[in-house]
């Protein structure tokens, strides 16, 4: 049996739970195994009546005042007792950060593996290979867990799998699972969630946007690349690493951290294309991509690759827009 | 207070990165090892707690590897301002998450750290899971994605960043294992006197050997594939540009 696991995302069914959705369906066929989907904690009668319609052998409700509001205590507690008592084959859950903030607990309470940030499923004969982006998108890896392992906890890319492939027709059946915490389970307390004034700007309604990376290696480099945006008509974004320097605000940042955008153009500029910046942008329809490097992992995503020294295009071009 | 920072040797950004004849994991000849990333803003952020409670605190940089890779990561961390360093020996290239976080465990285990602090995510195998693991395996309390740190009265609250600039404030009581973003604070350099002074600080070696069988692992490196139909464009400045030019005006029409 799979089991899939959805989280809460203010109310909603999270975008990346929904593509778990579609890749325990996925895995179930190619594997002949059942899917079941657990709605747990925060929100999950909600969850659960958001997920009626998917096809699912059994949807469950596992409720509890103490995980009404997300810990990484009282979640992984719960999840261990879930897979303790139906011994689910896989446990499937998009790659966010909540997932990152629990689901390790449970490989290490309960002894299994935990593959996260799954890009792609092969099959050796019955077994399921995973591939994982490594060594900064640079190269990726199959990974096989241990198949003597009772249970895997699988974490998902997003856009591994398309919630659009989802399958419907309902569940066979509902049940309900008794969940058992005691206060000294949850030693953690956690506030609401909240966005910091939002001063900056909505990147994702930019039809073009240049973006600049680390290999612009100065603050006093910016200026230069600001005027190619002007010149182009664009908006300034950036990958994290500019952002954790200081050279450009935090609203500027596009990736899993900053803001995920889809414009017409994105022209990045120094850009390595780790994956924490590329599941922010890979949306958009055209990208252009300067970079030294011929090997930089933002050229596997590029419809255009300039292999060449930024320092130098950028002024160049700028004073041919200008023109 | 006293505070473990994990920190990894991992290949520089520079580095050109070749699969190696096993499959299953790089040549690390051509590779220059640096300090990870993220694993600085931990040591930094540890580094300040202990300068800011100012009362026999102490922080500890620990790293597993090979003495070859990791030896750099030591130096930089006691020349900062680390008091000691342990490091776990493991010559093994072992990718799975769980088996180095059970490795750790055992050698941090009797040292009752009241804090661990970790990067977020390694830059070669990115994971993301040590910290938190071995946060389980100690019964500590977790936090990931630590972005600021507030020490309190037996508690540390932590400011968790969350997708798309939202963000959660954690309080959890020690002993704790976090995780820290990057971007956090700004790491220091090390100082003339920190590097003269690292020599004389205490570097404990454990062996790290591992009974238990790992629960993954890499079975094939390989090249990603390209996604799509990508056109090089390289050359002279001049060319670039020009081509550029053409892209922009007639294919893309982003100008007139």
């Amino acid at each position: 049996m799979i089991l899939v696991v959805l989280e809460n995302q203010r109310g909603n069914i999270h975008a990346f739970s929904k593509e778990a959705v579609s890749a325990g369906q996925n895995l179930g066929s190619k594997l002949g195994m059942d899917v079941s989907i657990l709605c747990m904690g925060e929100n999950a009668s909600s969850l659960k009546d958001q997920a009626n319609d998917y096809k699912s052998q059994n949807l469950i409700l596992a409720e509890h005042d103490m995980v009404n509001t997300y810990s990484a205590d009282g979640y992984s507690k719960v999840l261990s007792d879930v897979i303790t008592d139906l011994s689910p084959k896989y446990v499937i859950m998009g790659h966010s950060y909540m997932v990152r903030d629990f689901l390790p607990r449970v490989s290490a309470k309960l002894d299994i593996p935990f593959v996260s940030d799954i890009i792609s499923v092969a099959y050796d004969g019955d077994n399921p290979v995973f591939a994982r982006q490594v060594f900064n998108a640079k190269l990726a890896t199959n990974i096989q867990p241990d198949s003597n392992s009772n249970t895997t906890l699988l974490s998902f890319q997003s856009a591994a799998f398309s919630s659009d492939n989802i399958e419907l027709g309902g569940s066979d059946a509902a049940s309900v699972f008794e969940v058992n915490l005691n206060t000294e389970d949850i030693k953690s307390s956690s506030e609401p969630e909240f966005q910091e004034s939002a001063s900056g700007v909505d990147l994702t309604t930019a039809d073009v946007i240049v973006s600049v990376g680390r290999g612009i290696e100065s603050q006093d480099n910016i200026p230069m690349v600001e005027s190619l945006a002007k010149a182009m008509g664009a908006e300034i974004a950036s990958s994290r690493p500019v952002v954790d320097m200081g050279w450009l605000p935090s609203y500027r940042q596009v990736g899993s951290s900053g803001q995920a955008v889809s414009p017409n153009l994105y022209f990045s500029v120094g850009i390595s294309g780790a994956i924490q910046h590329v599941v922010g942008m890979k949306g958009s329809k055209n990208i252009i991509a300067i970079n030294k490097d011929e090997e930089a992992p933002i050229f596997e995503i590029a419809d255009y690759a300039v292999i060449g020294d930024l320092m130098e295009i950028v002024p160049k071009l700028t004073e041919e827009l200008q023109k | 207070m006293k505070i473990a920072v994990l920190t990894k040797a991992i290949p520089s950004y520079e580095s050109s990165i070749r699969i190696d004849s096993s499959s299953t994991w790089i040549d690390e000849s051509v590779v220059n090892f640096v300090v990870n990333e993220s694993d600085s803003y931990a040591l930094e952020e540890a580094l300040q707690i202990k300068e800011k409670l100012d009362n026999g605190s102490e922080v500890v940089v620990v790293t597993m590897g090979s003495q070859d890779n990791t030896s750099k990561v030591l130096k930089d961390g006691l020349a900062k301002g680390a008091d000691r360093a342990i490091f776990i020996q493991n010559e093994d290239s072992n990718t799975d998450p769980l088996s180095i976080s059970k490795l750790f465990s055992q050698s941090l285990k009797d040292e009752n750290f009241d804090l661990i602090f970790s990067g977020l995510q390694s830059d070669d195998l990115g994971s993301g899971q040590t910290g938190v693991l071995i946060g389980e395996l100690l019964g500590m309390s977790t936090a990931t994605l630590g972005i600021e740190t507030d020490i309190q009265d037996g508690e540390i609250k932590i400011k968790r960043e969350l997708e798309s600039g939202w963000f959660q404030w954690v309080t959890l009581p020690f002993p704790a294992s976090v995780s820290i973003q990057s971007g956090i604070n700004e790491p220091r350099y090390p100082s003339l006197k920190g590097i003269m002074g690292a020599k004389r600080k205490e570097l404990k070696v454990v062996d790290g050997q591992l009974s238990d069988s790992p629960k993954q692992n890499f079975i094939k490196l390989f090249l990603p594939k390209t996604e799509k139909a990508t056109e090089k464009i390289e050359g002279d400045v001049d060319g670039i540009v020009a081509k550029l030019m053409d892209i922009l005006k007639n294919k893309l029409r982003v100008i007139a």
